[in-house]
């Protein structure tokens, strides 16, 4: 903490940049914690807790998934209208129950995600331009699948979205099993390897054997499955399908929350804790201005401050 | 004033530029040790050296790239200091990469006068730009439809018109590298009747090339660099051939039967088994002309030959990493069927990449993931990685190499270069290859690391690997290699074996090759008669030389190709 | 230098249209492959969209009517300025994914300042968006940030100011009767709108900025190779920002007109707009990768998708929303077109 003296902080800009890149979320977390600890009334509560908790599972989940593709190199910007597929899916499909339902949803998010993966890595299109035609497609074929808003009145979904286990919602104890599960692959499986391998140097993996479409693909459709999965969540959530908005920019926060958390959008490295807190940051900024009634475009402007900011520091580890 | 003012008054009317004592440093290595270089009003200067010989370091400090860190440059009498190669430009000095700095998707003449077209009310006058531009290209012996893109040019064209844009601009001194290494015979002509003409408007040009018969042809005075140093400078008449080089190679000519300073021993034992590697009749695309060599185990085969004779694309092309026409690669008996990276690692062949930055060292990693990097498959069961099993081979491999590193966690960015190269090496070597393809393995490495590198070929080979080895450091090759394939323009043009793996031997072997600079047959019959169809972007293409890159209307992946390090005169 | 340069010259002819560092074998269908490529990618979605057209109004009764055609004309007349602008970015190798909402905010911005007349209708969303323009100008060229994230970073944040301007949405400011703007923008010559004779204008300046002026050769080099056009002496920073500027700008003018032409800023209006600007350019023939484009194809581009969608509201039974799914389809096909026909040329 002692890199936060004010006169060292002028001195020492070379080595306060790096240093807010590594703990710079976390500072941000504690001061908001702390913020709302003495400003915001009942914020120490179980209660809201669980409210934090659920509302930031989406982009949680989200930026997991965003996590792995900017390690590659690459980014994805079609998550939102990969939501909004899912939640299509899941109405079209609630006929068959739950279960095919979820299932159907995600085959489609993971489909999603396999065209954006095959388009990257075979067909050689920029990672911007094959998920941005995705993003258009994707939340227009959702759309043509559902046209508005439909709500759901299956038990199942609903327990899904509603209900608890030991106090704790099913939508926090699934982001606490996905977190695992990319912590995993990120720490014991060469597939995590090569993700760093590929965003560090994709020449020298391809040199060193390494398969690098295959990676770049599988990142993708997880990606695209990751994206599902908090499309199913925050429809059983709301307990309706929408297709119109859901997932609206979402893509932004999840970028933001990645890039907030320290791995640096030109890839080579990845950092799920990090990534975590920077989904924590983000949800902590918005529900911080608006329990203090601040309006939403405040919220909106606030974001975009914390956004550039962010991409300006970690920007100056790329440079050098 | 005093005498030595007047000559200094009198040094200045007849040198444009000139350095003393210019020093450049880069981590590890001294690349420019108080270099004196001076050029002469509208001399025809060049330049030589082997690789890390100092060449580009010079002329990057001239031009302004780099800043050098001690020493000064006077431009026309002036002390001048360029931060900017902008700045450099501005001044008079015009460097013409070979990897020509113009913009491939605008219009030739449009590139030949950005940032100063012809106005007519305020808007530009095409009609009179085109027209200009035929005209002034017409100097230069490009004759092309001006208004298509410049991409539509052979390199040759584009070189041109790089040069008439120099001119153009007021230049006093253009530097030239490797212009030729892309042309055809005829338009070499064509270049040196251009440089001729600049000889007569008093521009001064300095000529970097390996081709020793263009040098001896268009160049009145010659500088050697190596190793950062200035070794000669004088009249290119008064030099002979064979001196040259071995000023190059910085061999004296007597002092070849002397023992050499690298850490090699004697002949490796050579075993009379099978070839471990055969390569047979091998063909790329204008890089490869039916290369065909075989290495045994427990031997240390060189390739030699200049920059761009197609060592790395030979190492390549059997490592997987190169497309092939045609031919045939067999490891241990077995032939290769696919043909990619990954299938060669399988088979047995590790290649140690030239570049190392670009193509080797995943820098944000540590040290211990790059070595682990291409073994990982081997070090791990159901993608699992066995972290136990990763530090046994790492350790193993940090002491073996003796890798000075803070730590197997530290990142490898922050290592020295020979510490970096030692980590690549390990990293092939935990595959358990049984061949080993070294391109360039000692090059800037400082002298220590070079040594141990050399030390580990010895042991390598002794061990029953065989080992391919390309070297820019002829000592290096001829001490190390029990045998020398020459390659030129991309064809094996000679094999040294026994007494023959001597620098007199391979000189001269350099020395005939270098004598010829006729493109490699297959360029010659391709050759058809070029006609200029109307839209000037129709042609059948008539070159035959080396081409790297990849051709794609995506220009930023076309100028990452172009910087990349297949091509070896690259950088 | 003289007779031995005229054998010479007919050598560093053009050797057909290769790649950058590339040469190419010689073969017989290099050169008919070149021109068939530089045809395809300049007038190639000229040609679809004279198929279209004329598949339509055989297809469809009232497709082909000066009526329905004014329609589609007015109908592409703002996505068509946005699409101007976006052309500038994507020439100079970067994209501005903010103009969707700055398109939004102007229009709010022009409803509630047209209350003190049109020059402040028009004013204040051209200040406010030119501003925003080139503060992403400044972001990219000067901080060297990545285009996509500070346009999708101004892209919210111009939502955010425009949720401030209309009261977080819930204000839909009304441009007030009698406005000596409405009919300019409303009205029709000869059956045809007003903004369509704007749009010729506007897209004749551009072309005219683009290819004959000094600005607009710095954009195609700052595109097609920033590196050597810095060498070359273009003054690369400044170049982008005014681009991003005029991005900006041209979102503005086409938000606050559109602003008049529904008589309220409506806010919902606009978002994703972006997507299909991107759309229409690389449609058009501009290369995303930069270095490459021209305004017309643009034009050509949003007209495409423009008849395409009310193709799509012609058949009724179609949802709009299939205007989405072929606008991202037809991007991907062009970028794949793109990429395959420079693969070709290679490998010819």
């Amino acid at each position: 903490m002692t890199a936060l003296d004010i006169p060292r902080l002028r001195i020492d800009r070379e080595r306060i940049i790096p240093w807010l890149q590594e703990y710079g979320v976390y500072i941000g977390v504690a001061a908001l914690l702390v913020f709302n600890i003495v400003f915001t009334p009942h914020f120490l509560s179980l209660e809201n807790f669980r409210t934090q908790a659920v509302q930031v599972t989406p982009v949680l989940i989200l930026s997991l998934g965003m996590a792995l593709v900017i390690a590659t190199g690459g980014i994805d910007l079609s998550v939102g209208s990969v939501m909004a597929l899912a939640a299509a899916m899941i109405s079209l499909y609630l006929g068959y129950g739950p279960v095919v339902a979820i299932l159907v949803a995600l085959v489609a998010g993971a489909a999603a995600g396999a065209v954006n993966g095959a388009l990257v890595a075979f067909a050689g299109v920029q990672a911007i331009v094959a998920t941005l035609a995705m993003m258009i497609g994707g939340r227009g074929l959702s759309l043509v699948l559902l046209p508005q808003l439909e709500g759901i009145r299956n038990p199942g979904i609903r327990e899904l979205g509603a209900g608890s286990v030991l106090g704790v919602p099913y939508l926090v104890w699934i982001s606490v099993a996905l977190i695992a599960l990319v912590v995993f692959i990120v720490r014991r499986t060469t597939f995590g390897r090569q993700i760093v391998a590929i965003g560090g140097n994709r020449r020298a993996s391809e040199l060193s054997g390494l398969p690098v479409q295959r990676t770049l693909l599988a990142v993708y459709v997880l990606c695209g499955l990751f994206a599902a999965i908090a499309g199913v969540l925050a429809t059983a959530r709301l307990q309706a399908s929408d297709p119109n908005s859901l997932g609206v920019l979402i893509e932004l926060s999840a970028i933001t929350a990645v890039v907030v958390g320290g791995t640096p959008l030109q890839g080579g490295r990845v950092r799920v804790a990090g990534t975590v807190a920077g989904a924590v940051l983000m949800q902590l900024l918005v529900s911080t201005l608006i329990k203090h009634d601040l309006p939403p475009s405040w919220t909106q402007i606030a974001q975009t401050v914390v956004i550039i900011a962010a991409v300006y520091v970690a920007r100056e580890r790329g440079k050098k | 004033m005093t005498a030595t003012a007047a000559q200094g008054g009198a040094d200045e009317a007849a040198s444009i530029l000139r350095t003393r004592g210019l020093t450049k440093r880069f981590p590890g290595v001294l690349a420019l040790d108080e270099v004196d270089f001076e050029l002469s009003h509208g001399e025809v200067h060049a330049l030589v050296g082997e690789n890390g010989a100092g060449k580009s370091t010079l002329i990057k400090v001239l031009t302004g790239v780099y800043a050098p860190d001690g020493g000064q440059v006077r431009y026309q009498g002036e002390d001048v200091r360029f931060d900017t190669p902008l700045r450099a430009q501005q001044a008079g000095i015009s460097t013409i990469y070979q990897e020509v700095n113009l913009i491939p998707l605008l219009s030739v003449a449009r590139n030949l006068f950005l940032g100063r077209e012809p106005r007519r009310f305020g808007l530009i006058d095409f009609p009179r730009m085109h027209r200009e531009a035929a005209t002034i290209l017409r100097d230069y012996g490009v004759e092309v439809d001006v208004t298509r893109p410049l991409q539509g040019l052979s390199m040759g064209a584009r070189q041109m018109v790089a040069l008439a844009r120099a001119v153009m601009a007021e230049a006093r001194v253009v530097i030239m590298d490797e212009p030729t290494s892309s042309l055809e015979p005829r338009e070499v002509e064509t270049l040196f009747s251009v440089i001729d003409t600049l000889r007569e408007r008093k521009i001064t040009v300095v000529y970097v090339s390996h081709r020793l018969d263009e040098l001896y042809r268009i160049c009145d005075r010659v500088t050697v660099l190596r190793e950062g140093r200035v070794v000669h400078t004088g009249a290119m008449a008064d030099l002979e051939r064979l001196r040259l080089i071995s000023l190059m190679l910085g061999r004296d000519m007597e002092q070849i039967e002397r023992q050499g300073s690298t850490t090699f021993g004697g002949p490796h034992q050579a075993r009379a088994e099978e070839p471990v590697l055969v390569a047979d009749d091998l063909n790329a695309r204008q890089q490869l002309h039916g290369v065909s060599l075989a290495i045994h185990p427990g031997e240390v085969l060189g390739l030699g030959g200049l920059l761009g004779s197609g060592r790395t694309e030979t190492a390549r092309a059997i490592a997987g990493a190169l497309p092939l026409e045609s031919g045939r690669i067999t490891v241990a008996g077995v032939p290769l069927r696919r043909r990619s990276t990954a299938a060669a690692i399988r088979a047995g062949i590790s290649m140690l990449p030239e570049d190392r930055k670009s193509e080797g060292i995943i820098p944000e990693l540590s040290v211990r993931e790059n070595i682990a990097l291409a073994a990982m498959p081997r070090m791990s069961r159901f993608g699992l990685v066995s972290e136990r099993r990763i530090d046994r081979v790492v350790d193993v491999f940090v002491r073996r190499l003796r890798i000075k590193a803070a730590g197997t966690r530290q990142k490898v960015a922050e290592l020295s270069g020979g510490n970096q190269q030692k980590v690549l090496l390990a990293r092939w070597l935990a595959l358990n290859p049984t061949v080993l393809l070294l391109d360039e393995p000692t090059r800037g490495i400082d002298v220590g690391a070079k040594a141990e590198v050399q030390r580990l070929v010895d042991e390598l080979a002794a061990e029953g690997l065989g080992v391919m080895l390309i070297s820019s450091d002829v000592e290096e090759l001829i001490e190390g290699a029990d045998r020398v394939v020459v390659l030129k323009d991309g064809a094996v043009v000679g094999e040294l074996t026994g007494d023959e793996v001597s620098e007199g031997g391979l000189m001269s072997a350099i020395a005939d090759a270098g004598a010829d600079i006729d493109p490699p047959e297959a360029g010659a019959a391709e050759t058809s008669p070029a006609t200029l169809p109307p839209t000037g972007t129709a042609a059948t293409s008539a070159d035959g030389t080396v081409t790297t890159g990849e051709d794609t209307a995506d220009t930023r992946a076309t100028a990452g190709a172009g910087k990349g390090p297949a091509r070896e005169e690259g950088r | 230098m003289t007779t031995g340069k005229s054998t010479a010259v007919v050598e560093l002819g053009a050797v057909g249209p290769d790649g950058d560092t590339g040469r190419q074998p010689p073969a017989g269908n290099g050169e008919r492959g070149g021109v068939a490529t530089e045809f395809v990618q300049r007038h190639g979605a000229l040609v679809v969209l004279l198929i279209v057209l004329a598949v339509a109004s055989l297809t469809l009764d009232s497709f082909f009517s000066l009526g329905n055609l004014n329609h589609i004309a007015v109908g592409a007349a703002f996505p068509a300025i946005i699409a101007l602008g976006m052309t500038f970015v994507i020439i100079t190798g970067g994209i501005d994914l903010s103009v969707g909402t700055v398109f939004a905010l102007a229009g709010v911005l022009a409803a509630w300042a047209s209350q003190f007349g049109s020059l402040a209708a028009l004013a204040l969303p051209l200040v406010v968006c030119g501003l925003i323009g080139m503060l992403n100008g400044v972001l990219i060229a000067r901080a060297r940030l990545a285009p996509f994230i500070v346009t999708l970073a101004t892209m919210l944040g111009a939502w955010g100011l425009m949720l401030a301007v209309s009261d977080e949405g819930t204000e839909t400011y009304v441009v007030p009767d009698g406005l000596l703007l409405t009919p300019i923008v409303q009205d029709r010559i000869a059956g045809i709108g007003y903004p369509v004779f704007l749009v010729i204008v506007l897209f004749t300046i551009g072309g005219l900025m683009l290819r004959r002026t000094g600005w607009g050769q710095n954009l195609y080099a700052v595109g097609g190779n920033e590196d050597a056009a810095a060498l070359l002496g273009v003054p690369v920073a400044r170049t982008k920002i005014t681009a991003y500027t005029l991005s900006g700008l041209c979102a503005g003018l086409a938000g606050a007109l559109n602003a008049v032409w529904l008589g309220s800023g409506v806010t919902i209006f606009g978002i994703g707009i972006e997507l299909d600007a991107i759309s229409a350019v690389v449609i058009g023939g501009t290369l995303l990768a930069g270095g490459y484009g021209f305004v017309s194809g643009s034009l050509v581009g949003v007209l495409l998708l423009n008849v395409i969608q009310n193709i799509i509201n012609a058949i009724g039974s179609l949802s709009s929303a299939y205007q989405q799914v072929v606008s991202g389809s037809f991007l991907i096909l062009v970028v794949l077109a793109q990429n395959y026909l420079s693969r070709r040329r290679k490998q010819v």
